[in-house]
């Protein structure tokens, strides 16, 4: 039979990058001299599970690699080896290098050889101490050259009374045996009791076998190998002429030998073999143990209460369409309100269901959160600062591709944190602070989003140094006066970085608005609380998920768009003397306090509305991207929860268009993005000015 | 047709050795580990146990000692999966109870032939 073993791949993928997942965090959390026997454990079963399925599955490479880490971390559970920096150090970075490695076989690509052969040096070197494992030249000692002719073995064989209890049984045995050549077995009966003594669950026989043929002993021994230890079992070799061969097996007595005999060495130094055993692994093509794979299918592990949930529900909404199709076939008047009942069950149903599918995509944040332990470690060791990271909220669930995508301007806002916000130890004590500074991120549900927060309470941002930079990088103008909230947000222009010296960490000035664009992008929104000298703290609000999302229909002459609510601060209507233009092109509508630019969607999209006049119609007041504007719209129609469909793989990006919808009717609705419209007409009111 | 029960933490493991039985014709269950191993031993009979040694909850030595306490399991053969490096394990998992082992890394065809060994 043969089974297409790349089927199990993807599992096996999944369950090793969980594994290293799972050792990282457990040799984080190893106490250097005072380790924790089942911490170590854990740790261990991870590589070994990972090495036992790289090699079932082939990844020679990757089973090689763990091998070694294994043997350390067993050389750590069993006592026999102490738990140092400097082995979790290794092991954290052998972590890293297996990721690397599995992650090339997955893809069936290249790895860093060099880092790989570095990290494997330095596991050697920790396992042998300095003495670089000699490789022995020369041949192994060839057992099989000189092998005489043998014409069959004599096989006693005396099972232990026991031997049924352990779920041996000899006519097995001796069926398996007869599958090696010709047997003739005498049984031996002189041991069993009388009836009275008798006990059916022992063994009281035991048997004479002569085996025929040219058979080599490794294949009988192989039969009687599980019950070495729970039989007799003495080989005598029917030689040819003199050549007769006992070799002690643990448990095999020996026989006397008949004739002369010549023992036939195999015990070749250990190391030889060892080292045979390495060359040849070294052989192997690099590339041809790097199988292939089918390519990174992304997969979801969903807990079965939510599936069955799913279930559950499917299994009312055939309830409720089967009660509907009944009221179909015999309509009367008296059947509306039913019908009515009906579609308002329907209508339950479906939300429930959507409500159960989009709980499949959630997981909870932890997933992006795990990797910041070890992140925040490395970083504040390589800074020589001493941080502590709290993680909070970390149940609190977010869609798949969110956290996907969250994940790196994550990682960059934490570099931020160790880097630029804590300071030095002694910087802190000089301030009055415990030496030891935090970081902390902290993830929670607010309305129909999600927060994460990092705060930490370094040095915090300065707000003149902010201004002073944006004056010199001309992203402001020295006698602008700006509020707290619009410098800091100065941090996410492209190009602006304040670090006063560029270390390898951050500062290199990309970022901050990669950062808040990807998270726009998601749309989402970021900002940034700081107070000099206390520590800063960075709120990122993301949808929920991204397939769904709560919109207010509005009309534009014959279109209807769909704006997202959660952009939408306000609708009113509007009176002459609100509005104001400047050079009689851009409009302003004031606004309680403020003029904000007012967008005739219109003409942004070149549409024939009802009315030109703005008094006739309705002003939406958006916030996107920190700005806030007025959309002009004929009419303001439902609310809706719609799905959004991408227009770029479904057609090409638009801009000031994030999405589209289908709408109850079948007609196509486009969803608008607020802060792209913005910039859109702040574009326009340039090239016109 | 045998009913096996085979027990591994390694989800990739226990997905290729129950595929390579059922495709031989035997009737599989899974289990994560010895604790649920132990659970759905108690819940039926079956003719063979496959499991792996270290494992959460309940390793596989011990697994094979409470099981061979059981009446309905004194004589049923249980076979651990064990690495290369285990000979000790090996040792262990005969000492509770083991009929016998199977070496990891092993070939789904190995598997099988092993597994006649116990089953004839």
């Amino acid at each position: 039979m043969s089974v297409d073993m790349s089927q199990f791949y993807q599992t096996f993928f999944d369950e090793s990058f969980e594994g290293l997942d799972i050792m990282e965090s457990g040799l984080l959390g190893l106490d250097i001299g005072a380790a924790d026997a089942e911490t170590i454990n854990t740790v261990f079963r991870a590589a070994h599970s990972i090495k036992g399925g790289s090699a079932t599955f082939g990844f020679t490479v990757v089973a090689e690699f763990t091998h070694l880490m294994e043997t350390l971390l067993d050389e750590m559970r069993d006592g026999t080896r102490m738990v140092t920096e400097d082995s979790v150090d290794y092991l954290l970075k052998s972590v890293d290098c297996l990721k690397e490695l599995l992650t090339a076989v997955q893809n069936e690509s290249e790895y860093n050889e060099a880092f790989v052969e570095e990290v494997k040096a330095g596991l050697e070197r920790l396992l042998h101490g300095d003495d670089v494992p000699v490789k022995v030249d020369g041949e192994v000692s060839d057992s099989s050259t000189s092998k005489p002719e043998i014409k069959g073995w004599n096989i006693e064989f005396k099972p232990a009374e026991y031997l049924l209890k352990t779920g041996n049984d000899p006519v097995r045995l001796i069926n398996e045996l007869s599958l090696l050549g010709k047997i003739e077995t005498v049984c031996c009966i002189d041991n069993i009791p009388l009836f009275s003594e008798f006990n059916p669950e022992l063994i009281y026989l035991s048997w004479s076998i002569v085996l025929h043929g040219n058979v080599q002993k490794e294949k009988i021994s192989e039969v009687f190998e599980w019950v070495d230890d729970d039989a007799d079992i003495v080989l005598t070799c029917i030689g040819g002429e003199q050549e007769q061969n006992n070799e002690e097996v643990s448990g095999v007595e020996v026989a006397a030998p008949v004739a002369p005999t010549e023992k036939i060495e195999v015990q070749a130094p250990v190391e030889k073999i060892e080292a045979s055993l390495k060359s040849e692994i070294h052989d192997t093509d690099k590339k041809s143990s790097l199988k292939k794979t089918p390519k990174d299918q992304s997969s979801i592990r969903v807990s079965i209460d939510k599936v069955d949930d799913l279930i559950n529900m499917v299994g009312e909404l055939v309830i409720t369409q089967s009660m509907l199709g009944q009221l179909g076939e015999n309509v009367t008047p008296d059947s509306i309100e039913k019908l009515q009942d009906g579609l308002a069950q329907l209508e339950r149903n479906t939300r429930e269901l959507q409500e159960s599918v989009m709980r499949i995509r959630m997981l909870p944040i932890s997933f992006a959160f795990q990797r910041f332990p070890r992140m925040v470690r490395d970083l504040s060791n390589q800074l020589g600062k001493e941080i502590e990271l709290r993680l909070l909220g970390e149940q609190t669930e977010l869609d798949k591709t969110v956290m996907e995508k969250i994940g790196d301007p994550l990682v960059h806002l934490v570099r931020n944190s160790v880097d630029h916000g804590i300071e030095t130890p002694d910087e802190r004590e000089a301030a009055g602070k415990p030496r030891m500074g935090t970081v902390e991120l902290n993830a929670f549900h607010q309305g129909g989003s999600i927060v994460i927060e990092i705060n930490d309470d370094g040095k915090g941002i300065d707000k003149d140094v902010i201004f002073a930079k944006a004056v010199e990088k001309g992203v402001v103008n020295a006698n602008d006066s700006l509020t707290d909230e619009q410098i800091f947000d100065l941090i996410f222009a492209p190009g602006f970085s304040t670090a006063a010296v560029v270390s390898d960490v951050s500062g290199r000035g990309v970022g901050m608005d990669v950062v808040k664009r990807n998270i726009r992008e998601l749309g989402g929104t970021i900002e940034v609380k700081s107070e000099k000298g206390k520590g800063s703290t960075i709120i990122i609000r993301l949808p929920l998920t991204l397939a769904i999302l709560d919109g207010q229909l509005i009309r534009v002459g014959a279109d209807t768009y769909i704006i997202p609510l959660i952009s939408i601060i306000e609708s009113l209507q509007v009176k002459k003397e609100q509005i104001s233009s400047i050079g009689g092109q851009a409009e302003l509508y004031k606004l309680r306090d403020e003029y904000i630019p007012v967008v005739r969607l219109y003409e942004t999209f070149g549409l024939k509305p009802d009315s030109e006049e703005l008094v006739d119609g309705l002003i939406v007041i958006v916030e996107g991207d920190g700005s806030t504007a007025g959309l002009f719209v004929d009419d303001l129609l439902g609310q809706q929860q719609v799905v959004i469909k991408s227009l770029e793989t479904n057609f090409r990006p638009v801009e000031g268009v994030s999405g589209a919808t289908i709408l109850g009717d079948g007609t196509v609705a486009l969803i608008l993005d607020v802060s792209g419209l913005i910039n859109l007409s702040r574009q326009s009111s340039e090239r016109a000015a | 047709m045998a009913k096996i029960l085979a027990v591994d933490d390694s989800a990739s493991m226990r997905q290729m050795v129950s595929f390579t039985l059922k495709g031989a014709g035997h009737d599989v269950q899974e289990a994560c580990d010895g604790a649920e191993a132990l659970k759905i031993a108690q819940t039926g009979t079956f003719d063979l146990v496959l499991t792996d040694i270290n494992m959460p909850n309940m390793d596989g030595v011990t697994l094979i000692k409470e099981l061979r306490a059981l009446p309905a399991y004194k004589f049923t053969p249980m076979l651990t999966l064990t690495t290369e490096s285990g000979a000790e394990k090996k040792a262990e998992g005969k000492q509770a109870g083991a009929t016998g082992w199977i070496v990891k890394p092993f070939s789904p065809d190995q598997l099988l032939a092993t597994i006649k060994k116990v089953l004839g």
